[in-house]
């Protein structure tokens, strides 16, 4: 009885070929949606912790501030080079402390300029930041203890201010300073937050806080966590000795946050698993239009076919045989509409992760989903017309013009 | 012959509609039919040819009375059951031709089989059989929309008669169609009559059509108001 009624069905939707196209478009663009925003939202999410492993995942940031995040500062006190140099030696299970001072300024080399970010830093903060050099050298502990004039770049900064030249031994400005460039540091890519991390220059912390910035104030504390340790434990313990170097009462919140990159990388993913949630629901919407669809077609089917249906009554089809064969009809324009749209979105997200440079990653959960859900949309919205073509009567059915 | 009719209607009438607004489309008809007969039904328009022919056909039930088809009480039957009888014992051909547009004369003919479950290379055999039998060998891949008018009315033929029903019922065959025409459709169906020893049943308002017949029943007002049998036909 079912190979009949897909017999049946096949036929009848061979004779109306175009309206079968036009019904399956929506189901077609639902499914598409659906995938391609999965598929891509996947693929950012791996990329996001891709990104976070390539940090160090066992590195904390210790900033001044009570909240995570830039504008949240709000007159809390900076840290001081000795706020540094007590975690080093007080916390056990650290690999490295670098403290930051930093401030966007624009560097100069001939004619050309660029406005970058510079940091102050001490040398301890190309391991702990993962950034090894491409050319020359980093400077040394006692570079960076003595405040002598010279700095590391970026590719990017390389690229803007010396083009095809060998920026090496060459003396960029930085308002007042004049250092030299010692070292490029190796391409790192985009930041998960879009942030070009190439676009840097970094210098000594005594020469930044002396020569550029003019106070001793330290930003930002980069600490990583020796393999195996808690990072738990040391986030707390780095918590009670600011606290007490700070002077904090019992009674006041940490006016300075530690972060932990791990906690970082679980928000972005889950930020971009927000993003693909509620972009898959508007998806899963059209989706259901084109179930809506689906429906109508098939209603204003059985009213332009009252004719077709009649004869087969009258011919002895019996109610269920007719009631499966638009059942069929709808399950298969349905069906195959998620099939098209399965395969248009695999193509889609295939040329846009291309495009977006994300990861393509295939996601066959998603795809049976939609798949089975498409399906099930034709069952559903299939039913109540086929039903109603069951229960015509033949006489009048003939009768219809 | 056999030992009762194919079909017998006993007291049979139809009514349409309640209180003042009804009307009796048949107001109580006795008929019998016996296997291997060939009857035109006649009358004036509304007098129930349609009506009684729908109950023949099993597609309607009497409002009283009782309709036996082959000796089964059909006013007992559900729905699904009179729909399995027209399936194997009885074939329609409409005024209207009544084809799937755009479907091939093949897949039209296929149709009833197809209800019956039958494997494909038999139910492509029988078709091209039936469309031979009516003479359109050579045109069983072309749509209704590519044949005449005759030519579509022995497609409706062809469907018919490719299940060997034991009654065939016509209603206005040649209604649509022009004298030669009607006379080709006329042959046909005295040949399928005589060959294949079916029973049919036709109406028409054409005397020179029911002179095909060996039986003629008139109607007037929901009664049958006539009952010939011609040219020494025995019963
Ligand atoms: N579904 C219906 N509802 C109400 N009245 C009906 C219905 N079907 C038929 N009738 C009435 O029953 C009467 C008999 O109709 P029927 O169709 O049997 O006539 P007929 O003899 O076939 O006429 P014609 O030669 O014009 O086809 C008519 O008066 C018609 O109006
Ligand atoms: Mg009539």
């Amino acid at each position: 009885m079912l190979g009949n009624a897909f017999l049946l069905a096949f036929r009848a939707l061979r004779r109306n070929a175009m309206r079968s196209v036009l019904t399956m478009l929506g189901i077609i663009i639902g499914v598409a949606a659906v995938i391609v925003v999965v598929t891509l939202g996947s693929g950012a999410t791996r990329q996001v912790s891709q990104q976070v492993a390539s940090l160090g995942s066992n590195l904390l940031m210790v900033s001044v501030g009570k909240r995570m995040g830039p504008g949240q500062v709000s007159g809390a006190e900076a840290f001081k080079l000795a706020d540094a140099e007590a975690l080093a030696n007080d916390v056990y299970g650290l690999a490295a402390v670098a403290p930051v001072a930093s401030g966007s300024t624009t560097a100069i080399y001939a004619n050309e300029n660029w406005s970058t970010n510079v940091s102050g830093t001490t040398d301890a903060f190309f391991s702990v930041s993962n950034q090894p050099v491409a050319e020359g050298r980093l400077f040394t502990a006692s570079e960076a203890r003595l405040g002598t004039a010279v700095c590391v770049i970026g590719q990017t900064v390389a690229a803007k201010l010396f083009g095809q030249q060998n920026p090496l031994n060459n003396r960029i400005r930085l308002q007042k300073l004049s250092c030299e460039v010692i070292g490029v540091l190796k391409a790192k890519g985009q930041s998960t937050m879009g942030t070009d991390q190439d676009d840097l220059v970094v210098v000594p912390l005594r020469t930044y806080q002396r020569r550029i910035a003019g106070n001793q104030d330290v930003n930002l504390i980069k600490v990583s966590v020796q393999d195996g340790q808690d990072t738990e434990k040391v986030k707390h313990e780095i918590e009670g000795i600011l606290r007490t170097r700070r002077h904090l009462a019992s009674t006041e919140e940490n006016n300075f946050n530690v972060m932990d990159m791990k906690e970082i990388a679980a928000m972005l993913s889950s930020t971009t698993q927000t993003m693909t949630g509620m972009l898959s629901a508007v998806g899963a919407v059209s989706l259901l239009v084109g179930g809506i669809g689906i429906m109508n077609i098939m209603l204003v089917s059985v009213t332009e076919r009252t004719r077709e249906i009649g004869i087969r009554l009258a011919i002895g089809a019996l109610e269920n045989e007719v009631l499966l064969q638009f059942l069929v009809e709808a399950v298969v324009l349905s069906s195959f509409g998620g099939l098209i749209g399965i395969l248009l979105a695999l193509g889609t997200a295939w040329g846009l992760s291309g495009l977006m440079q994300v990861p393509f990653v295939f996601q066959g959960g998603i795809v049976l989903t939609a798949f089975l859900f498409s399906a099930a949309v034709g069952v559903v919205f299939g039913y109540f017309p086929a039903r109603k073509a069951a229960r015509l009567d033949p006489i009048e059915a003939l009768r219809h013009e | 012959m056999a030992d009762h009719p194919l079909l017998a209607l006993q007291g049979v009438t139809k009514t349409y509609g309640t209180g003042d607004a009804q009307m009796h489309a048949l107001a109580g008809i006795n008929l019998s039919i016996n296997p291997g007969e060939f009857v035109a039904v006649m009358g004036p328009s509304g007098s129930g040819k349609s009506t009684c022919m729908n109950i023949l056909g099993c597609l309607d039930t009497p409002s009283s009375g009782e309709y036996r088809f082959q000796g089964v009480n059909v006013g007992g039957l559900t729905r699904n059951q009179r729909a399995l009888l027209r399936r194997h014992y009885i074939g329609f051909v409409f005024q209207g031709f009544n084809l799937l547009n755009r479907t091939t004369a093949l897949e039209n003919v296929e149709l009833p089989l197809i209800y019956r479950g039958m494997d494909t290379a038999t139910r492509h055999r029988l078709a091209k059989a039936a469309l031979d039998a009516v003479g359109l060998a050579s045109r069983e891949s072309h749509t209704p929309g590519e044949l005449s008018g005759g030519q579509q009315q022995r497609v409706a033929i062809a469907r018919a008669i490719v299940t060997e029903p034991a009654l065939l019922l016509a209603d206005e065959p040649t209604g649509n169609l022009d004298s030669k025409r009607s006379v080709e459709i006329m042959e046909l169906l005295t040949a399928i009559n005589r060959d294949q020893g079916i029973t049919v049943v036709m109406v028409t308002h054409e005397p020179d059509m029911a002179d095909y017949a060996k039986r003629i029943i008139s109607f007037k007002d929901g009664l049958i108001e006539s009952d010939q049998k011609l040219k020494g036909y025995l019963c």
